[in-house]
């Protein structure tokens, strides 16, 4: 039932957007001649793209997390310890997000200078997260925790598993977001250099959402 | 600032200079298109032929031996999972909607060329990655299309070898294509549509196909779950889906879960599945009828709604598929009534198309003549629905050839003639030639009469309880002699029918060399893409300036009007207003 509530809500939200976006009393077939913009968001395609893309992984992590809740009822169900590590990373990820807002404000004052330092933390950071997950995932089996050993176990791979995929797409793009910050911008055409600002900006929003799926995530797989 | 279009704001469409990247990695929408639906229609015909063979088996046990139980059940499965999503799925998005969204929206292509490039081939792996499990050591896998736990990976089961592992693997791979390619349909209604295109000016196939790739995209998310957790059972020994049981009489190593978790998240992603192949028909039908008819379509306004309603809907009644599983009443109770709900405004937009045909200047040409069959088969595969979707009476129907008639009628031969009202509708735009009428005609006649009498029987076999899914019936007490020959007439009407397709095959080949040159408009509709330049249109559309949209898309047979029909792209007249002002529009 709680499936049916979360995406009902979202459908919900959908249709609520929808009405806001265009009036529901427009009767078409009266109006004639050029209306301008119907609809369209002012924005660039790769972000609404990146939107559309984030409302895909909120349904998936979002089932995820309810088949996790539901499993979790069942009578095997034995919890892993929390490793330590654990807060370290998330500490981590906090940063990494920290950083790259900075790169965004970076961009959006056009402070080139600011731009590739907190660029390059926030890749970095990243990675270090990636690297304490790894350690995470190396300390538990060590201890015995497996993939088959007991569902919980399971799931924690699968979740920290699926977040570490989504977050190395993601530094795909941060990759090739770098890569053209570290030649600099200014020799480059205009429309080029606005791409690879947009990308920062997206990267930005990207790393902030998943941030935010890591915290519930955290949340969910300490808290049984 | 003056209004840019998006699709002329940065010119990064790439340039296909060679026959590589023209019709290979094409990154062309209207290529990509038909990369699309050959690979779909393939794989669709191996389904067909799968289909014919377990046919044969019951409509004449004993007689060919052509396939053994195990078969059986391998080619059940394989033909329904190739059907609804291989074939179906990815050709009313990937093709219709990689087609027709650019075009009736007045862009130059996807948003997306690159990602739209890439869905095609992802898409491509996923069908090979299936396909391929026909060679593996035990075969495809024979679960059923639904590939319940625990009998999918069970000992028994056919398959459970590579088969089962494959199929997964190549559904995951189906879902990323898929993502890429709705990310794309997505992006491109809303951002990339021309000036003037308001979303509620766009063609009613516009926003089937938009508010589908929407569902399909929240709902392909939980087959995905279902996916990896069921390989990881198989594979690593999980026990997400697995209880504690014993198989021929060995205790496995499993324990603990739950099969109808699983059943959960599969409906989940399976039931808003019937509607990502239904909207897309639902859309392209109301515009076939509307411009056959030379009317406008009945309730543009009520027809949107209806279908972000329906989409909506969906949602909320999955488990209407799980009535026999042993659930809590009032779970059912609540299900029934979502189901029965969202009845409501499908019914509506059947009476809608009805109305759209009422006193209308109808054209029986051949894309007309499979949308009014469509309206048939809907409407009666629609009722049965209702039949189905009350927990008591599904409960003794459950399991019977009533459903398997049923979800033919409604999801198979529905959407398929409306495929064929596409292809036909659409193929003097996509090839430049018209197609042989005639043949068209025989072709429509062939397989409306012998799809109905394929299906029809199915339900009195159904309401006499003989169940599915069974390799022969045997003699058993409460199955008549006559039920045996009904098996063996539907089996000679699927013969019937597979063979009366050669003529679309025909047809379309014979037509794509011979047939005479198309106009640029033949139907004389009003919408964008019969109003390219060059038809077939050329890369980029629309030659240098983008049309520019003055009105709503069904402007058909306005009173004082010289035609019968006003293209979007005609700036407002003064006879015009002064039509509408004595008009039956308002």
């Amino acid at each position: 039932m709680n499936i049916s509530v979360l995406f009902a809500a979202l459908g919900g939200a959908i249709l609520v957007w929808l009405f806001l976006l265009q009036r529901l009393k427009t009767k078409p077939w009266l109006e004639q001649g050029v209306i301008e913009a119907g609809g369209a968001v002012n924005a660039a395609p790769q972000r609404v793209g990146l939107w559309v893309f984030l409302a895909v992984v909120t349904s998936l992590f979002g089932l995820f997390a309810i088949v996790y809740n539901m499993r979790s009822q069942f009578p095997d169900w034995r919890p892993l310890p929390d490793p330590g590590l654990l807060w370290v990373n998330t500490a981590l990820l906090i940063l990494a997000s920290v950083a790259l807002q900075r790169a965004r404000g970076a961009v959006a004052r056009e402070d080139m200078g600011a731009l590739k330092p907190s660029l390059m933390a926030g890749g970095v950071l990243t990675f270090a997260f990636l690297g304490g997950q790894l350690l995470v995932w190396r300390q538990l089996s060590s201890a015995g925790y497996y993939l088959a050993t007991n569902p919980a176990d399971a799931f924690f791979y699968i979740l920290t598993g699926l977040h570490g995929l989504h977050l190395a797409g993601g530094l795909w793009f941060w990759a090739r977001a770098a890569g053209a910050v570290q030649k600099g911008l200014d020799s480059r055409p205009v429309t080029e250099a606005a791409r690879v600002r947009l990308s920062v900006t997206l990267c930005s929003v990207y790393w902030h959402y998943l941030l935010l799926v890591w915290l519930i995530l955290f949340g969910l797989l300490i808290s049984t | 600032m003056a209004y840019v279009a998006i699709a002329d704001r940065d010119h990064h469409l790439h340039d296909p200079d060679t026959f590589i990247t023209k019709y290979i990695w094409s990154q062309d929408h209207k290529v990509i298109a038909i990369q699309y639906a050959i690979t779909a229609i393939f794989v669709g015909v191996v389904a067909l032929v799968l289909s014919l063979l377990f046919r044969l088996q019951l409509g004449f046990p004993d007689s060919f031996n052509l396939v053994d139980p195990n078969q059986y059940y391998q080619y059940v499965t394989m033909h329904g999972m190739i059907m609804v999503i291989y074939l179906l799925t990815a050709l009313f998005l990937g093709g219709f909607g990689n087609y027709l969204i650019p075009l009736m929206c007045g862009a130059r292509d996807m948003v997306f060329p690159y990602m739209n490039m890439l869905s095609f081939w992802v898409y491509l792996l996923s069908v090979i990655v299936l396909l391929a499990s026909f060679f593996v050591p035990g075969g495809p896998t024979g679960a059923g299309w639904t590939l319940y736990p625990p009998q999918a990976i069970s000992e028994g089961t056919p398959g459970i070898g590579g088969g089962i592992v494959l199929m997964l693997v190549s559904l995951a791979i189906f879902i990323v294509a898929f993502t890429m390619g709705g990310l794309n349909y997505v992006t491109t209604v809303l951002q990339a549509r021309t000036r003037g295109m308001t979303l509620m000016r766009m063609p009613l196939a516009v926003w089937g196909i938009f508010v589908a790739t929407i569902l399909g995209l929240l709902a392909f998310p939980a087959l995905l779950v279902a996916a990896v957790m069921m390989t990881l059972d198989r594979v690593v020994g999980t026990s997400f889906f697995m209880p504690e049981m014993l198989s021929l009489g060995r205790e496995l190593d499993y324990g603990g879960g739950s099969p109808i978790l699983f059943q959960h998240l599969f409906w989940f992603f399976g039931h808003p599945e019937v509607y990502i192949v239904a909207l897309p028909a639902f859309g392209i039908v109301s515009d076939v009828l509307s411009v056959h008819a030379r009317k406008n379509i009945f309730g543009y306004r009520m027809m949107v709604w209806a279908i972000v309603l329906i989409g909506a809907l969906s949602f909320v009644v999955w488990a209407h598929h799980m009535y026999v599983s042993g659930m809590n009443p009032y779970f059912g109770f609540f299900f029934a009534t979502t189901t029965l709900i969202i009845a409501v405004p499908t019914a509506l937009k059947v009476y809608n198309w009805i109305l759209t045909l009422w006193r209308g200047d109808i054209h029986l040409r051949v894309p007309m003549l499979f949308a009014i069959g469509f309206i048939f088969t809907f409407i009666h595969g629609g009722l049965t629905g209702l039949f189905l979707g009350n927990v008591t009476v599904d409960l003794p129907l459950s399991d019977t050839y009533f459903v398997v008639a049923h979800f033919h009628m409604v999801m198979g031969v529905s959407p398929v003639l409306v495929v064929f009202a596409a292809i036909y509708h659409w193929f003097p735009k996509i090839t430049g030639r018209m197609f042989n009428d005639t043949l068209g005609k025989a072709h429509f006649w062939l397989t409306l009469l012998g799809t109905y009498s394929i299906y029809l029987p199915m339900h009195y076999l159904g309401i006499l309880g003989v169940p599915r899914r069974y390799y022969a019936l045997g003699d058993t007490d409460f199955i008549p002699e006559s039920v045996h020959t009904l098996n063996s007439g539907i089996t000679i009407a699927a013969l019937f029918v597979a063979a009366a397709q050669t003529l679309f095959f025909i047809n379309v080949i014979w037509s794509l060399w011979r047939g005479p040159k198309a106009d640029p408009n033949p139907w004389k509709a009003t919408t964008l893409e019969w109003m390219t330049p060059d038809t077939p249109p050329k890369h980029g559309n629309w030659g240098p300036e983008l049309p520019e949209v003055h009105r709503w898309p069904y402007d058909y047979s306005v009173p004082g009007e010289a035609e019968d029909f006003i293209p979007q792209t005609e700036p407002p007249h003064a006879g015009v207003v002064a039509g509408r002002d004595h008009g039956v529009e308002h």
